[in-house]
């Protein structure tokens, strides 16, 4: 049961979303910015770094969700983003990637956990500067995102079919897309 | 020293933000609306409920700004610092207490926000929309702080620069820049 009266069609960050449209915009956009525009890491790449740090954070809509989305983008591979999720230094990723999911897994914990060192052994594996800003800030984006869902008291749901379905038609539309549809069909919801 | 290539002589988030302007758009959106746009929390309450997350979180630059900004819209210093050190003690109202309580259960993970923490804040009469932008709020700030202590982000312990800033925040709002010039004198200074 939700903390406060969300839609009860819609689970998860989706329901938060519909309840306060104003910062649904802004959300929407950010994660737009970060994980679908343009950008010298993939697309799957950049969902499997919200995937772990929501794995991270225990937050299951996000995390299932987030993963679908990465597995629509990487081929369907949803072996690939478990391995990611349980021990992403056995994955079949980039050196690159690993090293920048190190620094995604500190700054979850905690910002100041992120060393020189880090940075260093990022950027020894072809890691540019805007990349290691785009996985700090994409980590810190989702210890909010995450909080949000899991703070209200949103709907969960378990079904591995829902969140597939839906991951494919975020990775094909994007997020502002998709956000559009349930913010106008729940607009008699707006509070302010 | 930040981790990357930031622009000097800019403290805290305004580094990253001039750094990367397409994130810090809906970045800055966002903060407007939980902060500065009208509610029936008053923007003081709103930059206490931020100061205490970002005091959890020991993030200087975000504690001490947004300390500064709700010090000037409530004209007192001392509330700003003794809800950082134990809100319960504070001249606040019962119902920012409550929600008070909320928020540093969602800057540790929002799972642990309960059922009985909603109800005390119903209880002394706070509304689903302020439930609903106190979590927002504690997860924007985790976001936030990680994104300021994950850069490395230079952040100077000088109180009359976070009073100035403070003073800026409580009248503008966050859409446009409270530093508008590098502070040069400051520039290359260790990280707080």
């Amino acid at each position: 049961m939700p903390h406060i009266a969300l839609p009860p069609d819609l689970p998860g960050i989706r329901g938060a979303m519909a309840f306060r449209p104003e910062t649904a915009r802004p959300l929407n956009a950010l994660v737009e910015v970060l994980l679908t525009g343009p950008s010298t890491l993939s697309r799957g790449e950049r969902e499997l770094i919200a995937t772990y740090v929501s794995s991270r954070n225990c937050t299951h809509y996000c995390h299932s969700i987030h993963g679908a989305i990465a597995a629509a983008h990487l081929g369907g591979d949803e072996a690939l983003v478990k391995q990611v999720k349980t021990d992403f230094t056995q994955a079949a990723i980039s050196p690159k990637l690993k090293a920048l999911l190190a620094i995604a897994g500190k700054v979850q914990q905690d910002g100041k956990l992120v060393t020189a060192v880090d940075v260093q052994a990022a950027r020894n594996h072809g890691a540019t500067d805007l990349e290691i800003h785009d996985t700090v800030l994409i980590a810190a984006a989702f210890c909010m995102y995450n909080r949000y869902v899991d703070g209200l008291g949103t709907d969960q749901p378990d079904d591995e079919a829902l969140y597939r379905v839906r991951g494919h038609r975020v990775a094909r539309d994007g997020y502002v897309t998709v956000s559009e549809e349930y913010l106008a069909s729940h607009a008699e919801a707006a509070h302010v | 020293m930040p981790h990357i290539d930031l622009p000097q002589g800019l403290p805290g988030i305004n580094a990253a933000f001039t750094y990367r302007p397409e994130t810090a758009k809906p970045m800055r959106q966002l903060a407007h609306i939980l902060l500065h746009e009208p509610g029936s929390l008053t923007p003081g309450e709103r930059e206490l409920i931020a100061t205490l997350v970002s005091s959890r979180n020991n993030c200087h630059f975000c504690q001490a700004s947004h300390g500064a900004a709700a010090a000037c819209h409530l004209g007192d210093d001392a509330v700003v610092k003794q809800v950082k050190t134990d809100f319960t003690q504070a001249p606040i109202s019962d119902k920012l207490k409550a929600l008070l309580v909320v928020a540093g259960k969602v800057q540790q993970d929002g799972k642990l926000v309960t059922a009985a923490d909603v109800e005390a804040a119903r209880n002394q009469g706070a509304t689903d929309l302020e439930i609903h932008d106190t979590v927002l709020i504690a997860a924007a700030f985790s976001m936030y702080n990680r994104y300021v202590d994950g850069l490395g982000t230079w952040q100077p312990t000088d109180p009359e620069m976070y009073a100035q800033m403070g003073r800026h925040l409580a009248s503008e709002g966050y859409n446009a820049p409270s530093i508008k010039q590098p502070l040069e004198h400051a520039a290359g200074q260790p990280v707080a």
